[in-house]
């Protein structure tokens, strides 16, 4: 009873190390990204020095040169990740405003593992099937797709000759069946917080069910299905294998869906086991023009995303 | 139940319209094999206003979601015996539910504009009616809002989002929304209690504007609300099955507010009035 | 009684342009389900029709082929791979990761660190894998050669931030009077969070680990800049090259030969499986004991 009394004591130093250990762990994820960024470009400068702005403005990809254009690569992820969300997007919608809105509840859960499932199977296997399977099949679709409107004046343009089942087109179809898990949960939970006050309130006034959605639910979620759909963006811009089995791995530039082209994550998977020297500080470069276009959709898809937790916060 | 309708309405009598809005008999509500409220019979009365009190959990704001059916929207929830909107029998066959609610407007417990602006809040009523010319609409937007006394607070700004008004300015859009698609009733379920005093006031002022050209059904908490605004009054209480635990609402009694506060007939409706019950 | 019935009030009155509108739409709902489950059952069709056959014990343990024009098995050394390198990775990212969101759950609540901290973790969700991969061969594999450990690595990359936003999630889910009970109990903080709010969110916590391992083993791209690819069996993480199913899927279906498709296709489902399974076991252990949201 005479010991001072002591309101350190060893718990202290355990609290302390504790609280060390945490902070390491979350300053390893701080200090993450910048070394991610540094240390790429700096392997990737001799080829981005050579090149300058037009490694990402030349269409010319000649390793054998040593001329290193990746334009060609931005093209196709463009194209290919855009065809994924006109595609993937008003799907996960659709099936997101179903399970929240329509499903009786006992059909919600098997609804969610169904399309979650989709998740759990690796892109090297929607490659796998893309490549030896889907491709070939799909090839007769395109062209009855390009017999129909192949003739048509700006649009013709965009369902050209077929060549092979791999091109723009089939990566953006795979790519699609990827990301549309992600858009269709994110959708899913953001919808879900929309209040029952509200969606009453709409049907207060007569709506029927589709109104009472275009009039409470997407207006209160627009926010977070804009956050969902980018960050399924992103998704589809990094997506690597699936892309590199199914995309034709061609260098080039062209508005026709069904030609083979490349995208820059792909070209990286497909030439880094023969590339060497510059080449190889050139496919770095392709990362890090990629790590930095992905970089600013996921922090786009944030801040929109916040922007919605913040206004919900508020009612 | 009680059958004294027309006690105590002598100064009011000449504005009422003998066949009433709606005939309740019987009427059960169940959610799934649960019975939430048993046995209400009342008559609702044109251009009044009707009020429902009673302790919580009693039904009354599950009898109030029946007469614009928007009990349909909870799973499992089932009504039995009738209820008859002018003749016709609300949970009829041949019923459409949206038809019904688009003569049947109702205000809810928590102001609940639409994530929109003022104007598209209450342009969506007609909207969906078909109201699509731009001069038409904006007719109805200035006409309902000024009828639901917010006009002069919004109308610089009726482009602006409804979820920046107060919450007393929100709760009169949500009835200038619901007056747009012009009702024959309106139902308000607690429409005061999210809002403060005066807030409170601005909305009993407009009731008893509302009331020539609507009849008003209001779920109230608050017993001085109920006697300062209703002509009528239903009082509901629970009873409680000592087996199961089991809670259901009853109507104890319905009568004009002025007897239901001076001379109730039932004891249970004294002693919750005069504050013995809690 | 008489009724106004006669007034022409006719609530049977179905609006039907807006009824047939509102019936579209529920169906082009059904029709969008509809696309995810016809490509779904046609990935899977395909892989069992193709991969079934494949397995068996000596796919599951016999080198792989060098020449990959023969036919036949078998897939042991990438299936060592896989596991060998998906174990690594989870334990040093499960222990970090579950550290770093307690430090931002327990220790910082609200801190301008914290909120940085769980900001870059999200970002950081959304790094390509191909990116991490280079990554991890600029940093280590240049330096140390191609092995398992590079892969692991990379993997763990790729799991950390995953591993800081669900744990994080869960710990959110305990609810504050546990905290305040067991400080009123005298228990210091990382006591606290120890002996009462881990063991509370661990059910949660575990699930949200295995639904990232399952992920991560899946992954490709890193596998092939910092493994390489081996044909027989390699257990000694820092040595030499490996390889993994997911790689050699990746290599098989580029090869015109039935042998390596066949292979692939084995390799394939068997990675699926493993996945598959993994996210089960998250599923019950979601259902049996977690908090519920």
């Amino acid at each position: 009873m005479d010991a001072p009394l002591d309101f350190r004591g060893k718990a202290g130093i355990a609290d302390r190390l504790f609280g060390f250990a945490a902070l390491a762990a979350g300053t390893i994820v701080l200090v993450a990204l910048g070394t991610i960024a540094f240390t790429t470009t700096r392997r990737a400068w001799p080829a981005l020095d050579a090149m300058g702005f037009d490694f990402i403005t030349s269409t010319r990809w000649a390793p054998n040169d040593e001329v290193f254009g990746a334009g060609a690569f931005v093209y196709g992820t463009l194209v290919t990740s855009t065809i994924a969300l006109v595609l993937a997007v008003p799907v996960s919608i659709g099936i997101a405003l179903f399970t929240t809105q329509v499903a009786p509840p006992r059909w919600r859960k098997p609804i969610v593992y169904v399309v979650d499932l989709l998740a759990v199977i690796p892109s090297v296997v929607f490659g796998l099937w893309g490549i030896l399977v889907f491709s070939k099949q799909v090839l007769p679709v395109y062209e009855l797709l390009h017999g129909w409107f192949g003739g048509i004046p700006v649009i013709g343009a965009l369902f050209g000759e077929t060549g092979s089942g791999r091109n723009f087109m089939t990566a953006g179809i795979v790519l699609a069946v990827m990301i549309t898990p992600i858009i269709t949960s994110l959708s899913r939970e953001v919808m879900d917080t929309c209040p029952t006050t509200d969606r009453e309130g709409a049907y207060a006034l007569g709506a029927t069910r589709w109104e009472m959605i275009r009039g409470a639910v997407l207006p209160h979620s627009r926010n977070g299905l804009v956050g969902a759909v980018m960050l399924g963006l992103g998704r589809a811009m990094g997506e690597t294998i699936a892309v590199a089995l199914v995309i034709g791995s061609t260098v080039g530039v062209s508005a026709n869906l069904f030609a083979a082209g490349d995208a820059l994550p792909a070209r990286i998977a497909n030439e880094w086991g023969e590339a060497e020297g510059n080449w190889r500080a050139a496919l770095v470069g392709l990362a890090v023009a990629l790590f930095v276009i992905t970089i600013i959709v996921n922090l786009a898809a944030t801040a929109v995303v916040q922007r919605t937790g913040e206004r919900g916060g508020r009612r | 139940m009680t059958d004294t309708l027309h006690d105590g309405l002598a100064d009011d009598s000449s504005s009422t319209d003998d066949a009433p809005v709606f005939v309740t008999s019987d009427l059960s509500v169940y959610y799934g094999a649960y019975r939430a409220v048993r046995n209400v019979s009342i008559d609702i009365r044109q251009n009044e206003i009707t009020s429902f009190i009673g302790p919580s959990g009693c039904g009354k704001t599950t009898v109030l979601r029946c007469f614009n059916r928007m009990n349909d929207l909870i799973v499992g929830a089932r009504v039995d015996g009738s209820i008859l909107y002018r003749g016709i029998d609300l949970y009829g066959a041949d019923v459409s539910a949206v038809e019904v609610r688009r003569h049947i407007g109702m205000v809810f417990q928590k102001p609940n504009p639409l994530p929109k602006s003022i104007y598209d809040n209450i342009a969506f009523g007609p909207r969906i009616n078909g109201v699509r010319k731009r001069s038409e609409l904006d007719d109805i937007v200035e006409r309902s809002l000024v009828r639901a006394a917010l006009w002069d607070e919004v109308k610089d700004r009726v482009k602006a989002s409804a979820l920046g008004l107060s919450g007393g300015q929100q709760q009169r859009l949500c009835i200038a929304r619901t007056i747009a698609v012009e009702p024959d009733v309106i139902l308000m379920d607690e429409p005061c209690s999210a809002l403060d005093p005066i807030a409170t006031g601005r909305i009993e002022e407009l009731m008893q504007e509302l009331k020539s050209d609507y009849s008003i059904v209001i779920v109230t908490h608050n017993m001085q609300q109920a006697a300062r605004v209703s002509d009528r009054t239903a009082f509901f209480t629970v009873e409680v099955n000592p087996e199961s635990d089991r809670r259901t609402g009853v109507l104890v009694e319905f009568d004009s507010t002025k007897k239901m506060f001076s001379n109730p007939a039932d004891e249970r409706t004294e002693n919750y009035v005069t504050g013995r019950f809690g | 009684m008489t009724v106004d019935g006669g007034s022409g009030l006719d609530l049977s009155q179905r609006p039907s342009s807006r009824t047939r509108t509102d019936r579209a739409m529920t169906a082009v709902m059904l029709v969008c389900l509809l696309a995810v489950v016809v490509p779904l059952a046609a990935v899977v069709y395909t892989l069992l029709k193709n991969g079934a056959g494949q397995l068996s014990a000596e796919f599951f343990t016999a080198d792989i082929p060098t020449i990959s024009r023969i036919e036949g098995p078998g897939m042991g050394p990438a299936i060592v791979g896989t596991l060998l390198i998906t174990a690594v990775a989870a334990a040093m990212a499960l222990p970090l990761g579950i550290l770093g969101a307690i430090y931002l759950n327990e220790s910082s609540a609200g801190g301008r660190l914290g909120r940085l901290i769980r900001f870059m973790a999200t970002v950081m969700t959304g790094v390509p894998s191909v990116v991490m991969g280079l990554f991890v061969y600029v940093t280590y594999t240049l330096r140390f050669k191609q092995n398992a450990f590079g892969g692991a690595l990379a993997l763990a990359f790729l799991m950390l931030p995953v591993v800081i936003r669900t744990t994080e999630e869960m710990l959110k889910l305990v609810p504050d009077n546990l905290r305040e009970a067991s400080a009123a109990l005298g228990a210091r903080r990382s006591r606290t969070v120890l002996t009462v709010v881990l063991p509370a969110a661990l059910p949660g916590v575990v699930s949200g680990c295995l639904l990232a391992v399952a992920r991560a083993a899946g992954e490709t791209a890193p596998i092939l800049f910092v493994v390489g690819a081996a044909t027989s069996v390699n257990t000694n993480v820092f040595r030499e090259v490996n390889t993994a199913l997911s790689a050699q899927i990746f290599a098989n279906a580029q090869l015109p030969f039935e042998g390596a498709q066949q292979r692939a296709w084995g390799a394939a489902l068997t990675l699926v499986l493993l996945a598959f399974v993994i996210t089960l076991i998250a599923r019950v252990v979601t259902a049996r004991f977690a908090l519920k949201r």
